[in-house]
């Protein structure tokens, strides 16, 4: 089987005006299935801009990147909205849910994009904001909610749909400590109970050690990659 | 439908309902223009059925010849010229022109009529009573005069409506009474069903008909013996009333001794030359409707394409998201426009529900009658729902076209 994401030489250069800015730089990276990456680097080193090319937002201006085996260089927009929407979950720093519109719905966006029957939709997205422990906060607006939950919402709209991979950029950003401590439990609870692969960019190091992986980006480039927990493998979970 | 379309309907609605104002404000170009245009179109269809109805009462099929030369626009001409049509045309014209079913005349002046110790001056007609056939009056009590009364210059008149109300006593019969015109007494042998207003807005019952012989030799006199004020003819069929009126000219032409370079000493109207003026003058309501219609509906689509345009920017981190977690472009797409086509309906029911009041308001308050046609609102309601759709598409697919990560990095 090959490994789920695969990045060979990527380049992303961004031009802006007559500057160019090269944001990655001849980036190369593997990650298998099931795996629980941190990435760590200074601001601007490129961590977005990598996590928005492997969450397939973007697409490398160099190199290849193959998710699953497929070249996603080579895409067009609405197959690239396609593979989001069936393998990726988001999670971002500012939650980024729909205003005035309740956790259900917002949970429920992924799914109304697949075509789902109403009623299926709203169950899976219930089940979604139980399994973050929102249960019975289905009518809640996001000004009703604090950041920590609604940054769950944001977990249960990017698991809803059962992704194979989850991208959290700086998931715990703009929560406090409390909050970021249960949002980093439901994340490794994902990883280890459902197998959901989850790469996350974090500054802090307490976050970055629910991690089992760390890598370490500098100026477009991986600047270190070393295993920090010992994976459970695949024997160990059965066993 | 699908839940997609539903829900993004919803949706539209919901948002709608968050911005009243600014979605009411939105819509008013398309409520005034939907409104205006119903009202407009009901008062229009309502003024020319009436028109129609008015120009039922001149008779069927009927044909008017007027002595001396009138001009397109119905101006008549000088009057020297105006008593060259005599009483022998209009036979003639029957014995030549077998189109014809019949021809009349008549010939009338303004004068006192006097009953007891009321008075009232009224239009009186020295008519054939051929002219009363041709015309279709009827009667509502009495009948008319024969060709015998014209011969032998009987002093016997009908009399209309406007008549009976402003000399007799509510109740009164009049049939039998005599009345006075010009100090000659005239016996009322008919009084004539309503007409109403004529297709020129006069008042058809204001009338007074005694035979032509009796006006000639007792009431105008006049020194022109023989000749007449205007002629009539009819046809059977409607059809024959062009070749009627051309075979009336020739006729009329050689008894007067025309030369073929100088023009007609009489003017030819027939029923549906008359119709056709009228018709004109809807077209051009029509034309001025469509107008009113065009640039409201404009107006109405450009403030629907702004506010959508405006909405974009407000929500394109909402966008940004959707996009991540999956909506293709065309989705994006059938969510604005279908927000656009919201905008739009709404605003065209409300117009249509008040160009309908304002119809039904116009005959409440100004007494007209309007006609609401069942196709004009569907026209309406097309329309505004096309102006939603054209006016949504810029908007719609420059959210479309977003870059999805600079729209999730929008602040
Ligand atoms: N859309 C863009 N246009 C131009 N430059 C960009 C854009 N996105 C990111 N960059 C630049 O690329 C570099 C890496 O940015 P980013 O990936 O956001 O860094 P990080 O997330 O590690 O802080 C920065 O220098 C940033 O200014
Ligand atoms: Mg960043």
């Amino acid at each position: 089987m090959s490994p789920l994401i695969e990045c060979e030489d990527v380049w992303k250069i961004y031009r802006v005006g007559d500057v160019e800015v090269q944001a990655l730089r001849g980036l190369s990276l593997t990650i298998e299935q099931g795996e629980f990456v941190a990435i760590m680097g200074s601001s601007g080193s490129g961590k977005s801009t990598l996590m928005n090319m492997l969450g397939c937002l973007d697409q490398p201006t160099k190199g290849r990147y193959r998710l699953n085996g497929i070249e996603v260089g080579n895409l067009k927009p609405d197959q690239l909205a396609e593979i989001r929407n069936q393998q990726i979950g988001f999670v971002f720093q500012s939650f980024n849910l729909i205003p005035r519109t309740s956790a259900l719905e917002n949970a429920q966006l992924p799914l109304f994009y697949r075509g789902l029957p109403l009623k299926e939709q709203r169950a899976q997205a219930a089940a979604a904001l139980g399994r973050v422990g929102l249960r019975g906060r289905e009518d809640h607006y996001p000004t009703q909610l604090s950041g920590g939950q609604q940054q769950r919402v944001a977990i249960a709209r990017a698991l809803v749909t059962s992704p194979s991979l989850l991208l959290a950029d700086e998931p715990t950003g703009n929560l406090d400590t409390q909050s970021s401590q249960e949002i980093m439990k439901i994340l490794e609870t994902l990883n280890r109970d459902e197998g959901i692969t989850i790469i996350l960019v974090t500054h802090e190091v307490d976050v970055a050690a629910y991690a089992a992986r760390e890598i370490v980006i500098k100026d477009g480039q991986v600047l270190s990659d070393h295993v920090t927990q010992p994976r459970p493998t695949a024997s160990s979970v059965e066993g | 439908m699908s839940a997609f379309v539903w829900l993004t309907i919803l949706t539209a609605l919901r948002i709608l309902a968050r911005n009243r104002m600014r979605a009411g404000l939105t819509m008013l170009g398309i409520v005034i223009g939907v409104g205006a245009v119903i009202a407009m179109v009901s008062i229009g269809e309502g003024a020319k059925r009436a028109v129609q109805a008015q120009i039922a009462t001149m008779g069927t099929n009927v044909i008017v010849i007027f002595p001396g030369v009138t001009s397109a626009s119905g101006v008549r001409g000088s009057q020297g010229s105006a008593m060259t049509l005599t009483v022998s045309d209009a036979v003639d014209l029957k014995k030549r022109i077998p189109l014809l079913s019949d021809t009349g005349w008549a010939k009338r002046d303004v004068m006192q009529i006097v009953y007891g110790n009321r008075n009232w001056n009224g239009p009186i007609n020295g008519i054939s009573p051929s002219y009363l056939t041709i015309r279709d009056w009827s009667f509502t009590s009495g009948g008319p005069f024969t060709q015998t009364d014209l011969e032998s210059a009987a002093r016997v008149a009908l009399i209309g409506q406007t008549i009976v109300a402003n000399l007799f006593e509510p109740g009164e019969e009049p049939v039998g009474a005599v009345i006075r015109i010009k100090n000659v007494p005239f016996r009322v042998i008919g009084v004539l069903a309503p007409k109403g207003q004529s297709a020129q807005g006069a008042d058809q019952d204001d009338v007074i008909f005694i035979p032509f012989s009796t006006a000639e030799r007792k009431v105008f006199g006049t020194s022109f013996i023989g000749s007449v004020g205007a002629m009539f003819g009819s046809t059977d069929q409607v059809e024959d009333l062009p070749a009627a009126a051309e075979q009336i000219r020739e006729v009329l032409r050689a008894r007067h001794r025309i030369q073929t370079d100088k023009e007609d000493d009489f003017t030819i109207r027939t029923q549906v030359d008359i119709g056709k003026v009228q018709e004109g003058t809807s077209e051009t309501l029509t034309m001025m409707l469509f107008a009113i219609a065009s640039v409201s509906l404009l107006v109405g689509g450009i403030g629907i394409m702004n506010i959508l345009l405006v909405s974009v920017t407000e929500r394109t981190r909402e966008i940004g998201v959707r996009m991540a977690v999956g909506a293709k472009r065309h989705h994006i797409v059938m969510q604005f426009l279908i927000e656009a086509m919201t905008l739009s309906l709404v605003g065209g029911l409300l117009g249509i529900v008040l160009g309908v009041a304002g119809a039904k308001l116009t005959t409440l308050i100004a007494g007209w009658p309007t006609i609401i046609s069942g196709n004009v609102i569907l026209l309406a309601f097309f329309f505004s729902l096309v102006v939603g759709l054209f006016f949504g598409l810029y908007p719609a697919n420059k959210a479309a076209r977003l870059n999805p990560i600079e729209a999730l990095r929008y602040e």
